[in-house]
């Protein structure tokens, strides 16, 4: 979208944007071009061998049940996580917004908790968690329930959906917030002077001006929960029981990372990426045509 | 405050409370963890509330954990991890400010070519493409120093993304003025778009700051000089023993420890968010 | 390295760096592990212990993260050409580090190459066969290695009254049935559970897991392991779990709580975990061999171990060898062996390290200690019990997992999940034949 006011064609934009897209080349285009290539190569660990193999790494991947199996586990997981995060943290924005009292505190113990290191979440959610020692499981034993997420698929599914929405809520509040701090207070006093009550006005009002803030976390979060959990699953579940968890991500992290098959792992970053740049090209085109600028 | 309702302000405390409570759990458990000794972390039920050792854990941490065998001491491992969220945080938001103005403000060939080679950064995590962009770090001869722990980290498109989100919210009647006003592309970037976009730029510059002072495979890869380690790394060393049990007491104050600068950042940035507000208000 | 070093632009650095190797007098030798922890201290006073002995060489340790992203990073640097000298690589990673002959130095001819003496048979043969060609050269040296065994709760025992540790999986029935009439949870759980019961438990009972001498005699080797005795034994497993003679409890070492906070009497996992044991539980515990089938062998072969090795990678100059192979010597010295084993509860890697434990009186204080030498030593290894090598191992694993805990949780049969598991196991060794012609 280009603003329909704007300035007369120069060098200037050139130069504005070279600084990001050089780094852009170097580090992500340069790398990523590596990755296509790699997906239709097979080739051992240490790149001692390769062999072209055109579209065999693909054609692996799509007759493996496992995998078709894999993308449903991720649609359910990434709109739930979007979902979940973003619901929570607009209601704790607008209620952030509302106070004045203590609202300081309320913000920084909502962003605090963002800050913990994720190197250390495996452990944390272990204390939460685990079958054994969680204070989680604990306490449901009084209610007759036996959590075991290392066994129970479902379980397992709901631990990691909640524990990459909880990661995500500091940051949704914080762009939420910011976006509520930049409406102007006196459309929302006239509304008020107009006999709107707090609900009316949130949705005719502050709703709609805050549809950009709510586009942009949308596309992050999609972006979110599609490309950056594989860490969260890494620590809390390992993928298991039985590929409960096992979302795209995670094997592609999984099977190149961890399993080193280089090619196989490519392919499906390649797979992946083409879903999210169609997801996102949807979203541009359609969802955006409901923003107002 | 539009009107006074108390039940409604009851309600928006009570919402909040619970947030909280439900957010900062696991932080409360961190420092539940960092007050107790090792076993009473093994043993059924777990502690809700802090114990005693709080200090020896920290003396542990601070003069045994940290300073490792080495004698290096725990601030170097503090300043590397500030030098390189730092890096990470204002580096992007420099360049995304730039790279979003020129999107969104002036026409010009390639315009939507430049938008979308920057926006397919979001898709794919440096952890996902290691391999390659580890490989062409190595060329540049940017392992083992601040540059290559923070640049390639700096290639992402969100900071762009939410700029262009910010500036077409910005009425068209500023741009007219300003041109009325006889101000160029610069003065309008400097004396209108900077200032209008602060809250946005508080809020990104503490998550970008947290984003990079987080960091842990992206580090642990390009660096093989104890003297480049950052602090997340060392809560990593801590945790993998190899067949042994981790010392929960210990990693827990170090997660502490590593979580204090950010707070700061966060409680520095309070005032921006508080200022930014005034501004628009006015 | 100073801080205006870290900033210096990259083109800059080069340069310095290839002054600074000029004057310094020591050559460094980059070692690579995975110990973070207490065990990342003692890596640390190995490497002094060593630079003090000597001013030739300095071994430098650098800690990359767990098994696996040390083994990636690794890799990644070797494809860039910044590799270490020295990498720990987990023992699943050999079928790949083998592989890689463009890229590993064995460690034989590292010694052989460098003049340094080496004489294979102070090794002992149950913790070198798994590193070794089929010809017998040693690949990679040992450093972290240990084997299942049971852990058992003495105090629950006693309870429970049972007076003899369980030897045969029908001993191990009839005591969790007494534990649980006890009053306990559950009779045993277990860690690593295709190293335990799997891998192990094919060693144990001398039947193959897989063809081609278990890998080691070539990469178009398939597995076995659906067969009979492994189906039964699973079988077994599986049922138990409906009555609580076996819980499940996670991957890895994850059931770990579950033994230390009683709720189950055994529990079967590395023998390294002796520290770990020692520090947290609060009851009297023992370590004994694992369980057999009386009707597979008339008596057990040996186990087989896990843990990490240290390999030598090529590329670096040819004079830094020289230091690699003193260090290997220096390292595998029975005082440095003795002091890492007892301190760590890994096994000693040579008979004089094991021999100088038992004259300094470590078994008599540590009683049980002994059990995993023992155990790996009990016969003379077998094609089907000194190791396996199967390429993409770290997969491989990762489907037993998965099709373990489908039967654990009632959704597949055992015979259907151990004929699935071994069917996706052999594609993924398909895969890596092709990838490492």
């Amino acid at each position: 979208m280009l603003k329909r006011v704007h300035f007369e064609p120069s060098v200037l934009p050139y130069l504005l944007v070279a600084p990001q897209i050089i780094v852009t080349v170097l580090f992500f285009l340069w790398p990523a071009s590596q990755a296509l290539y790699q997906s239709l190569i097979v080739e051992d660990a240490f790149g001692l061998s390769s062999e072209f193999v055109w579209f065999q790494n693909f054609e692996e991947l799509f007759k493996d049940p496992l995998y078709w199996g894999s993308f449903q586990r991720t649609f359910v997981f990434s709109f739930l996580v979007a979902f979940l995060s973003m619901s929570l943290a607009l209601i704790l924005a607008v209620m952030a917004d509302r106070v004045i009292k203590g609202s300081g505190i309320y913000r920084t113990l909502l962003i605090w908790p963002y800050a913990v290191a994720p190197a250390a979440a495996g452990a944390l959610w272990f204390f939460i968690f685990d079958p054994t020692v969680g204070f989680i499981p604990y306490a449901l034993q009084f209610f007759g329930y036996e959590w075991n997420h290392k066994l129970n698929g479902n379980e397992a599914m709901a631990l990691v959906i909640f524990t990459a929405s909880w990661k995500q809520i500091a940051y949704n509040f914080l762009f939420f917030l910011a976006g509520l701090q930049s409406i102007p207070k006196s459309l929302i006093e006239a509304a008020a002077i107009d006999g709107a009550g707090p609900t009316r006005r949130f949705w005719t009002i502050v709703f709609p001006l805050l549809s950009p803030t709510t586009f942009f976390l949308l596309v992050i979060n999609v972006v979110y929960a599609f490309f950056e959990t594989f860490g969260i699953i890494d620590a809390v579940t390992g993928g298991g029981p039985a590929n409960a968890t096992n979302i795209l991500v995670f094997k592609v992290y999984n099977d190149g990372f961890v399993g080193l098959d280089l090619g196989g792992s490519a392919a499906q970053s390649v797979i992946l990426m083409a879903i999210v740049i169609a997801l996102t090209v949807v979203q541009f085109r359609f969802v955006e045509k409901k923003v107002a600028y | 405050m539009i009107e006074n309702r108390p039940i409604l302000s009851f309600l928006s405390h009570l919402i909040m409370i619970v947030g909280v409570v439900l957010v900062a759990f696991p932080l409360w458990i961190t420092f539940v963890a960092a007050s107790h000794d090792e076993q009473r972390m093994t043993e059924l039920p777990l502690p809700l509330l802090p114990g005693g050792h709080f200090f020896e854990n920290l003396d542990i941490a601070l003069n045994q954990g940290l300073w490792g065998g080495d004698g290096t001491g725990v601030g170097f491992m503090l300043f590397n991890s500030l030098i390189m969220a730092l890096m990470i945080s204002i580096g992007k938001i420099a360049i995304s400010l730039l790279s979003a103005f020129a999107i969104v403000y002036f026409r010009f060939p390639f315009r939507m070519g430049f938008f979308w080679m920057i926006f397919v950064t979001l898709m794919l995590p440096v952890e996902v493409r290691i391999l390659p962009t580890f490989e062409v770090v190595a060329n540049l001869g940017m392992l083992n120093n601040y540059w290559g722990l923070s640049i390639p980290l700096i290639a992402s498109a969100t900071a762009t993304f939410m700029f262009r989100q910010v500036f077409l919210t910005i009425p068209d009647e500023l741009l007219e003025a300003a041109r009325i006003d006889g101000a160029g592309p610069l003065r309008f970037f400097k004396d209108i778009l900077l200032p209008m976009s602060q809250t946005n730029i508080a809020a990104l510059f503490v998550i970008m700051f947290i984003f990079g002072w987080n960091q842990y495979l992206w580090p642990l890869l390009v660096t093989t000089d104890q003297d480049m380690f950052t602090i997340v790394m060392q809560i990593g060393k801590l945790l993998e023993g190899g067949e042994e049990a981790p010392q929960w007491h210990i990693t827990m104050m170090t997660t502490l420890l590593a979580v204090i600068p950010p707070v700061i950042v966060v409680i520095f940035m309070q005032r921006l968010f508080v200022q930014g507000l005034t501004e628009t208000e006015k | 390295m100073s801080i205006m070093k870290k900033f210096i632009a990259p083109v800059a650095l080069a340069s310095l760096v290839g002054s600074t190797s000029l004057v310094s007098a020591a050559t460094e030798i980059q070692w690579w592990h995975a110990m973070g922890g207490a065990n990342g201290e003692r890596v640390n006073k190995i490497a002094d212990d060593f630079n003090k002995s000597q001013s030739e060489y300095k071994v430098v340790p650098t800690f990359k993260g767990n098994y696996t992203e040390t083994m990636t990073a690794s890799i990644a640097a070797f494809r860039a050409k910044k590799q270490p000298h020295i990498v720990q690589v987990f023992e699943v990673g050999t079928a790949t580090m083998m592989a890689a002959k463009g890229a590993i130095y064995p460690v034989e001819q590292v010694m052989k190459d460098n003049g340094v003496a080496f004489d294979k048979s102070d090794y002992l043969p149950a913790v070198i066969s798994y590193y070794q060609t089929p010809g017998g050269e040693l690949l990679s040296m040992p450093f972290n290695s240990s084997t299942p065994v049971l852990w058992y709760n003495k105090d629950a025992f006693k309870k429970a009254g049972i007076g003899k540790v369980p030897t045969t999986w029908t001993e191990m029935k009839g005591a969790s049935d007494k534990l649980r009439a006890a009053g306990y949870k559950c009779g045993f759980s277990f860690g690593w559970q295709s190293w335990v019961m799997v891998e192990n438990f094919g060693a144990w009972h001398n039947i193959p897991m897989g063809t081609k001498e278990n890998g080691f005699a070539g990469f178009d080797t398939e597995f076995t392991f659906n067969n009979a005795n492994v189906k039964r034994h699973i079988k077994n497993l599986a049922d138990w779990t409906k009555d609580g003679t076996f819980v499940y409890g996670g991957r890895r070492g994850d059931s770990l709580p579950k033994f230390i906070n009683q709720e189950c009497g055994m529990w079967m996992n590395s023998s390294a975990y002796y520290g770990s044991i020692k520090k947290q539980a609060k009851f009297e515990f023992g370590q004994s061999m694992l369980p057999f089938y009386g009707d597979v062998v008339k008596k057990p072969q040996n186990s087989i171990i896990g843990g990490a090795t240290l390999w030598v990678l090529k590329g670096r100059d040819k004079g830094d060898y020289k230091g690699v192979a003193q260090f290997m010597k220096f390292m595998s010295s029975p005082e440095v062996q003795a002091w890492w084993h007892q301190g760590t509860g890994y096994v000693p890697i040579t008979n004089a390290a094991y021999e100088l434990s038992k004259k300094q009186g470590f078994y008599d204080s540590n009683p049980g200690t002994d059990t995993a030498i023992k155990q790996l030593s009990l016969n003379t290894p077998t094609a089907s019990s000194r190791g396996i090598r199967f390429g993409n191992f770290v997969q491989v694993r990762d489907v037993i997992n998965e099709e373990m805990e489908a039967i654990w949780s009632g959704d597949k049969t055992p015979e259907a999940g151990i004929d699935e598991a071994v069917k996706r196991g052999n594609a993924l060794l398909r895969k890596f034949e092709k990838a490492n012609k």
